[in-house]
């Protein structure tokens, strides 16, 4: 499903403050599991994820995404495989203040120049499916930090993407909003969606729904790289 | 092609949304832009109209005009002058014309009185009738068919047939003028057959104006020549440097504005900042993100360009250019008293765009791709 | 004279594109040596970003320049009562020597904009960009030419005084003149007409190649040149007499004017859209052909011809349609 092989990326490259967020590292993570990355702080979590995600090109290294080597497109494909494969949930929320809920959720499909018809439809489906649908046409500003939540995994599933990424989704929600993510999270999976989390929270890498937990360290990989049964 | 118009109704939504959620900023960004363009649009609206009503003037002037001075001052010219005129060879034409001024009391107002050039067939008139323009028409309240009564200074009565109106294409030409035949011309005025105001030439080549000119300076010694071209170097020198001065003046204001777009601009609020980074993180291009935002310049130009033009179409036309008239005054000695005939073209338009729009976006142009190319995944952050 | 206001607008205009081209060759120069695309160091990332500043601004150059080159034409015409001698655009763009060859320039600059263009939007559906070094290449000759026309515009405005005598289409186009124009003028209307519809019924047919082989574009391409002149030379020999319903009248400006319902833009601009779509063609075809576009990339060159060809033949349409309303008759 996915596969990295020596991915390095450098921040500020050829400057005194070079970092290397992330080194020759090698993973492959399977589909329709859920798969989450833990490790300490700065290990190279949320930068991986970028990477994974076509957020940002690796500095060198191949990333192969369902078969398509993803590494090397400029940044105009590289959108395009973002918008057709993946959701992104992050940790915070990025919802943008002053559109109404559904306006948030439908934003991720106005490059593709749908009917907009079929696009109000599929957004007031996915808020029904989360179970905020009177919120549909409140200011983002004025929903609860849970509701919140749930409208931008609605936009993150908009597109109908196949894997779902999210950056430490469940840092600031109480015990009762995380068990409604994971909740979310299995459903899913039911749906045959990849999920890919990044996260330490134990009540995330602890749950029976994670089918596998990836450790990161100082930007690569020191535990659950090599999936059982597989190379 | 259905998909790229859905595309881009998307994004004018967006834009649109996104420019009320930053409404006190755009307000003032468009309020500057609008009085750039009024002020610019008011210049060149006032001159364009100027320009055009010396050019109507200066169409229908002969190519030479011959005058007979006496003592330094402008004297009738008697009809010999004609015979010797043709004589030179390169006058095609040579004609005498004949044209006056008449206060007339009842109205408090100046008239122009002209025979028609015989050559004018549009204009031929009968002894007893007469075309008038507008100006004259409303001052005294006939129209056609109905009869002109006008006073001579030797206080006879003369009494026209109004035939025709003059077409309003120029007030500054044809609204206080009074047509009438030669015969009626003479014997109000006292005239005596043989004598001219003055002469109309038209030669075959142009380029031998000056030297029949010179020719003929020779031999008429009383005689004044004021070519066509004279008219116009004067009038153009006269007026370009006025204009040019106030354009230069507002040049500054272009620069200024231009400034103050690139400073809005690039002065992102980190807000702002964020939103296009999610916005690309969830899916959009820097195209998207860039078309997007130059659909905000293009909403904002053009608003602020036809509500700036409207004003300043007002201000010339309804208004008569009042605040520009400190600066232009001058203009005033070349047309003594006038109402500007509304004019508008694409020509005025596409120049006024070309020195608001333009600048604008050339100074948008870049801070816009700054903002586009924010990195998607500072979002993560 | 440049204190005319659309003079000033114009040197404004050509002033920025300069700059634009400029700067934007600048750049092209460090694209063809370090451009990689399957990179990801920090100057490939910053180089592909800049390239969406580059082809923005030159989508505005384009229209600035098709903008200016209407104005330009326009603003002549408007400008010739302030000439002797001088009737239309002609006699003001005659009114000294730079005023033609700034007229072909400008024409020259917009051309090469509204090409650079074509080329690049392809370019953008390759993967890996296959078209982007002769893309710049294309940018970096173009930017002499743009400067080549401001400097001919700016000197042309300079050198414009109000008490120039000067020659307009009657005398310029008039077969006893000897010159360019004059030549034109002389061609008779009957091999004049053969030129043009017998070279529209060649560009067709080449067209008509080009969907089997895929050289063909390379000659359509230099076809579609060969037409864009001959059309010229037939509209002012034969067409604008037509328009103007007058045997000796074969001035080219004149039909853009209001009096012949602007029929002149009708002809030349699907006429220089058509020839953009050619040359465009022409450039298209790579050898090696890159990996990412090897159907799409004839298929696409094929579509521009096939543009290309539909343009001019409206042009040439319009162009007949004219011929046969008018009341004249020259054959
Ligand atoms: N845009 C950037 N510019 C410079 N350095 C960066 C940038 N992004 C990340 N880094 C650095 O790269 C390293 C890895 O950061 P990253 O955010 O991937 O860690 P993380 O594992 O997600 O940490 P946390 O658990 O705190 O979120 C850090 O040292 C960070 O400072
Ligand atoms: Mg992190």
């Amino acid at each position: 499903m996915i596969f990295l092989e020596g991915v390095t990326k450098v921040y500020n490259e050829g400057l005194e403050n070079e970092i290397r967020a992330v080194r020759e590292l090698a993973l492959e993570i399977e589909g329709d599991k859920t798969t989450v990355l833990q490790g300490p702080s700065g290990s190279g979590k949320t930068t991986l994820l970028t990477l994974i995600g076509c957020l940002a090109r690796p500095t060198s290294g191949r990333i192969g995404i369902e078969g398509e080597v993803v590494s090397g497109l400029p940044e105009r494909f590289m959108t395009e495989v973002r918008r057709k494969t993946f959701g992104f949930v992050f940790q915070r929320l990025n919802l943008i203040r002053g559109l109404t809920a559904i306006e948030n959720v439908m934003l991720p499909a106005y490059p593709l120049g749908l009917d907009h018809g079929r696009l109000h439809e599929r957004a007031t489906d996915l808020l029904d499916m989360l179970d905020i649908p009177n919120r549909a046409g409140t200011k983002i500003e004025h929903l609860s930090g849970g509701e919140a939540q749930r409208v931008a995994i609605a936009r993150a599933l908009v597109n109908d993407p196949r894997i779902v990424i999210a950056d430490e989704p469940t840092a600031n929600l109480d015990s009762s909003l995380t068990k409604q993510f994971l909740r979310i999270i299995e459903r899913l999976r039911e749906e045959r969606r990849t999920v890919l989390l990044a996260s330490h929270d134990p009540r995330i890498c602890g749950a029976d729904i994670v089918d596998r937990v990836v450790t990161m360290e100082d930007g690569t990989i020191s535990e659950g790289g090599v999936v059982e049964g597989s190379v | 092609m259905r998909c790229w118009i859905e595309r881009q109704r998307y994004l004018i939504d967006f834009t649109f949304s996104s420019l009320m959620r930053r409404r006190a900023r755009n307000l003032m960004l468009f309020a500057v832009y609008a009085l750039v363009v009024f002020l610019l649009g008011s210049v060149m609206l006032f001159s364009h109209a100027i320009r055009q009503e010396a050019a109507l003037l200066l169409a229908g002037a002969p190519e030479v005009m011959v005058q007979r001075l006496v003592m330094g001052r402008h004297d009738l010219v008697p009809a010999s002058y004609l015979e010797t005129l043709k004589r030179f060879r390169g006058v095609q034409e040579a004609e005498g014309r004949l044209w006056g001024y008449l206060f007339d009391p009842a109205s408090d107002a100046n008239y122009t009185l002209m025979v028609p050039s015989a050559r004018d067939r549009e204009h031929r008139l009968e002894a007893g009738e007469t075309i008038i323009g507008q100006g004259v028409a409303s001052a005294r309240g006939v129209d056609v068919g109905e009869t002109l009564l006008l006073r001579s200074p030797a206080g006879e009565f003369l009494k026209l047939d109004v035939n025709d109106l003059l077409s309003s294409d120029s007030q500054i030409v044809s609204a206080d003028l009074i047509l009438l035949s030669e015969a009626d011309f003479r014997r109000f005025f006292r005239l005596p057959d043989g004598v001219f105001t003055d002469l109309a030439l038209r030669v075959s080549n142009p380029r031998e104006i000056n030297t029949i000119i010179e020719k003929a300076a020779r031999t008429m010694l009383d005689a004044r020549f004021i070519t066509r071209r004279d008219v116009l170097s004067t009038y153009e020198s006269v007026f370009s440097w006025r204009e040019g001065l106030l354009l230069a003046l507002l040049g500054t204001s272009i620069m200024a504005f231009a400034i103050f777009a690139f400073d809005k601009a690039s002065g992102l609020s980190s807000d702002e900042r964020r939103e296009i980074g999610i916005l690309k993180a969830i899916g959009w291009e820097t195209r998207d993100v860039m078309a997007m935002k130059l659909w905000e310049g293009a909403l904002v130009s053009l608003s602020a360009f036809v509500v700036g033009f409207l004003l300043a179409y007002a201000h010339v036309f309804l208004f008569s250019a009042g605040l520009l008239d400190p600066v232009l005054k001058g203009w005033a000695v070349i047309f003594p008293r006038f109402t500007l005939v509304p004019r508008i073209d694409g020509l005025q338009i596409a120049t006024l765009a070309f020195f608001t729009i333009v600048p604008y976006t050339a100074a948008t142009m870049v801070p816009i791709w700054r903002a586009a190319t924010t990195d998607p995944d500072m979002v993560m952050r | 004279m440049i204190f005319h206001t659309p003079i000033m607008a114009m040197l404004l205009a050509s002033g920025l594109s300069s700059a634009t081209i400029v700067w934007a060759a600048g750049f092209g120069i460090r694209v063809l040596r370090h451009w990689d695309i399957e990179s990801g160091s920090a100057r490939q990332l910053a180089m592909e970003r800049r390239t969406h500043l580059v082809s923005t601004a030159l989508v505005w150059m384009m229209v600035l320049e098709l903008a200016s080159l209407l104005l330009f034409v326009f603003n002549a015409d408007r400008m010739s009562v302030m000439f002797a001698g001088s009737m239309c655009a002609v006699g003001t763009l005659n009114a000294n020597p730079f005023g033609f060859p700034a007229l072909m320039m400008k024409t020259a600059v917009f051309f090469g904009a509204t090409l650079w263009l074509l080329v690049h939007r392809v370019d953008l559906k390759g993967r890996d960009y296959p078209l982007t070094r002769p893309k710049y290449g294309l940018l970096i000759a173009m930017a002499p030419l743009a400067l080549a026309a401001a400097g001919l515009q700016l000197t042309y405005f300079l050198g414009l005084h109000a008490d120039v005598i000067t020659s307009c289409c009657s005398r310029l186009f008039t077969a006893e003149a000897g010159s360019i124009e004059a030549e034109l003028a002389a061609i008779d209307p009957g091999p004049a007409l053969l030129l043009l519809f017998g070279g529209l019924a060649v560009v067709l047919g080449l067209a008509i190649l080009t969907r089997r082989f895929e050289r063909a574009v390379a000659v359509y391409a230099l076809a579609a040149a060969l037409f864009f002149v001959a059309d010229i030379a037939a509209t002012v020999s034969a067409i604008s007499p037509y328009v103007y319903e007058h045997p000796h009248h074969h001035c080219p400006f004149c039909i853009l004017k209001p009096e012949f319902s602007h029929v002149g833009y009708v002809i030349y601009l699907p006429l220089i859209a058509g020839t953009a779509f050619g040359l465009a063609a022409g450039l298209l075809p790579q050898r090696p052909p890159p990996a990412s576009m090897k159907t799409e990339l004839p298929r696409i060159a094929r579509r521009y011809v096939a543009i290309s060809a539909g343009l001019f033949a409206a042009s040439a349409l319009v162009a007949l349609v004219a011929i046969a309303r008018s009341g004249l008759v020259l054959l």
